[in-house]
């Protein structure tokens, strides 16, 4: 039972023990680094001064409406170009006409930086809501686009090619073969792009927001408030963790069959 | 005795220019009602290619494949197919994957209430034949190799096919497993009376499940011998031992030696073997 056998195994109790401790170390190393006092708080506030600031956040500034804005703006974004990224991915990785067509549209696109399209957002959009909402949008959908149509391409052949033989239709093959087979790589798809929607929230509220997460961290930089960027950090960390693990337990219980060994 | 497959002049070429690929040139077979014919050669002979060109699911350049008196465009219900493997669908269960049939305009347009009835009945009948009933209700990857390609040749009978069309089932398969399903598809081949192409590489394998073992060649992929199996319908894993058996066998190899293009290897070797003499 060598901690460094390739691909070993792990027991369960082992499992949960290592990750508590993953997660404990950089703590214990913050908390002793910033007790000993060599480093000036305001680079590096302790533990319980972050602590404090969430709870004085929470109490006079408004904390629950930040994560509010914070996570419609970003599951706002992110559900906005799943609904135009999932029919379009399909279409690449079904047609390869459509692949040709559009892919390496995508693919260019893709590689222009998000933020660099603020400016027209502001332009297009204006500065409201929408803005936010697209900056996200922007962030997320060309990568989405790509990574469905990759989930689509990996249905087997033969479960396609069963169907065709069965007399199957175009569509029926889409329906009943094609969107149930990629269904768990897309779920996993929409888990892994809602963590890149949250870390274009900080990007998108740098345009004139008044609220929100993001807007606090980067208020909280004029005031050098290094606490309250500790705060809305690991508060990103955390909701973005927990959204992580409520796409896990979906992924467990919508496709239990990938969770079965006889 | 009439005439379930036939084969006139097909070719099939694959790619374009000076890289295109004959594949399959000018075959001409013709596979009875009932019959049981299976497909051997070397690698690259076109005897998956043929197949797949029967089921519909790959196009021919010229030539016509007549079925049922008519030339085949594309796939049809009155041919099935069998995979190698991950041809089943992980999301349904056994009987759901077997069922999956009825889910098609294909198969259920003008569908009475009573030929509901028949394909559950249908379902459960091909569940008990294929040894299947105890695991209905797994998934697939649940189900070791063989029990899985059992359910595929459930859910390629499920509709009653005229023919079934077997790409390699067995080839990833254990040779135990192997033997077993040799005798559950000859049974159920006979049992519903319906013609069987099968595509192997295995020589032993194509004796033992056909009535006729169509030899083809590489480059380009042609019908180079048709053997005729000396041994009666019923078969048994004692035949295997019979001196006809054996003779086939030993006849087909050596064809398929002779056919393959790999002499040069065998040159090689017996060079290199020289040399290493020589030191």
């Amino acid at each position: 039972m060598g901690f460094w056998v390739i691909r070993g195994s792990v027991s369960p109790q082992r499992y949960w023990l290592l990750a508590a401790l993953g997660l404990a170390l950089p703590l214990i190393g913050w908390a002793t680094l910033s007790a000993t006092g060599l480093v000036n708080p305001v680079f590096l506030p302790g533990p319980l001064s972050v602590l404090q600031r969430i709870a004085t956040w929470y109490s006079n500034d408004e904390l629950l409406g930040d994560i509010g804005i914070s996570s419609m703006r970003v599951v706002a974004g992110w559900a906005l170009s799943a609904l135009i990224a999932m029919p379009l991915g399909l279409f690449i990785g079904t047609f390869r006409s459509v692949q040709a067509l559009l892919e390496p549209l995508t693919d260019f696109i893709r590689y222009m930086p998000a933020v660099a399209f603020i400016p027209l957002v502001m332009l297009w959009i204006g500065i409201d809501e929408g803005a936010k909402i697209g900056i996200i949008f922007i962030g997320t959908f060309f990568q989405m686009v790509l990574m469905v149509a990759e989930d689509v391409r990996r249905v087997p052949m033969a479960q396609i090619e069963a169907a065709q033989t069965m007399g199957a239709t175009r569509l029926e093959i889409i329906e009943r073969v094609i969107v149930p087979s990629a269904k768990p790589a897309l779920v996993d798809t929409l888990r892994i792009t809602m963590g890149w929607a949250w870390t274009y929230l900080v990007v998108a509220e740098l345009v004139a927001a008044n609220s929100g997460l993001g807007y606090a961290i980067i208020k909280a930089q004029r005031f050098l408030q290094t606490d309250k960027i500790f705060c809305g950090i690991i508060l990103i960390g955390l909701i973005g963790l927990a959204m992580d693990q409520t796409f896990r337990l979906i992924h467990r219980k919508a496709f239990p069959w990938l969770y079965l060994r006889s | 005795m009439s005439i379930a497959v036939q084969c006139r002049g097909v070719w099939k070429t694959f790619g374009t220019g000076p890289t295109a690929v004959t594949a399959l040139q000018d075959i001409n077979l013709a596979v009875e009602d009932g019959e049981f014919v299976t497909l051997v050669g070397s690698s690259g002979c076109g005897k998956s290619t043929l197949l797949r060109t029967i089921a519909g699911i790959e196009s021919h350049n010229a030539g016509e494949i007549i079925v049922g008196g008519v030339p085949i465009r594309g796939p049809g219900v009155d041919r099935a197919m069998v995979f190698q493997n991950y041809s089943l669908y992980p999301w349904l269960t056994v009987v759901e994957n077997i069922k999956f049939t009825r889910q098609l305009a294909a198969h259920t347009r003008d569908c009475t209430s009573s030929d509901v009835e028949v394909a559950a009945g249908r379902a459960d009948a091909l569940l008990g034949v294929m040894g299947l009933t105890s695991v209905a209700h797994s998934y697939p990857n649940q189900l070791s190799g063989g029990m899985q390609q059992r359910v595929a040749i459930a859910r390629a009978m499920m509709s009653r096919p005229r023919i079934l069309l077997m790409d390699e089932p067995f080839g990833a398969l254990d040779a135990q497993t192997r033997e077993v399903m040799h005798d559950l598809i000859l049974h159920v081949s006979q049992l519903e009376s319906c013609t069987v192409i099968f595509v192997t590489h295995d020589v032993e394998e194509a004796i033992y499940l056909g009535q006729r073992v169509v030899l083809m060649a590489p480059r380009p992929g042609r019908v180079d011998t048709v053997y005729p199996v000396p041994l009666t319908r019923e078969r048994s894993q004692a035949m295997k031992h019979h001196s006809a058996f054996l003779e086939l066998k030993v006849a087909i190899l050596d064809r398929i030696r002779s056919t393959s293009g790999m002499k040069t290897d065998l040159e090689l070797l017996q060079k290199l073997s020289r040399t290493a003499a020589q030191r």
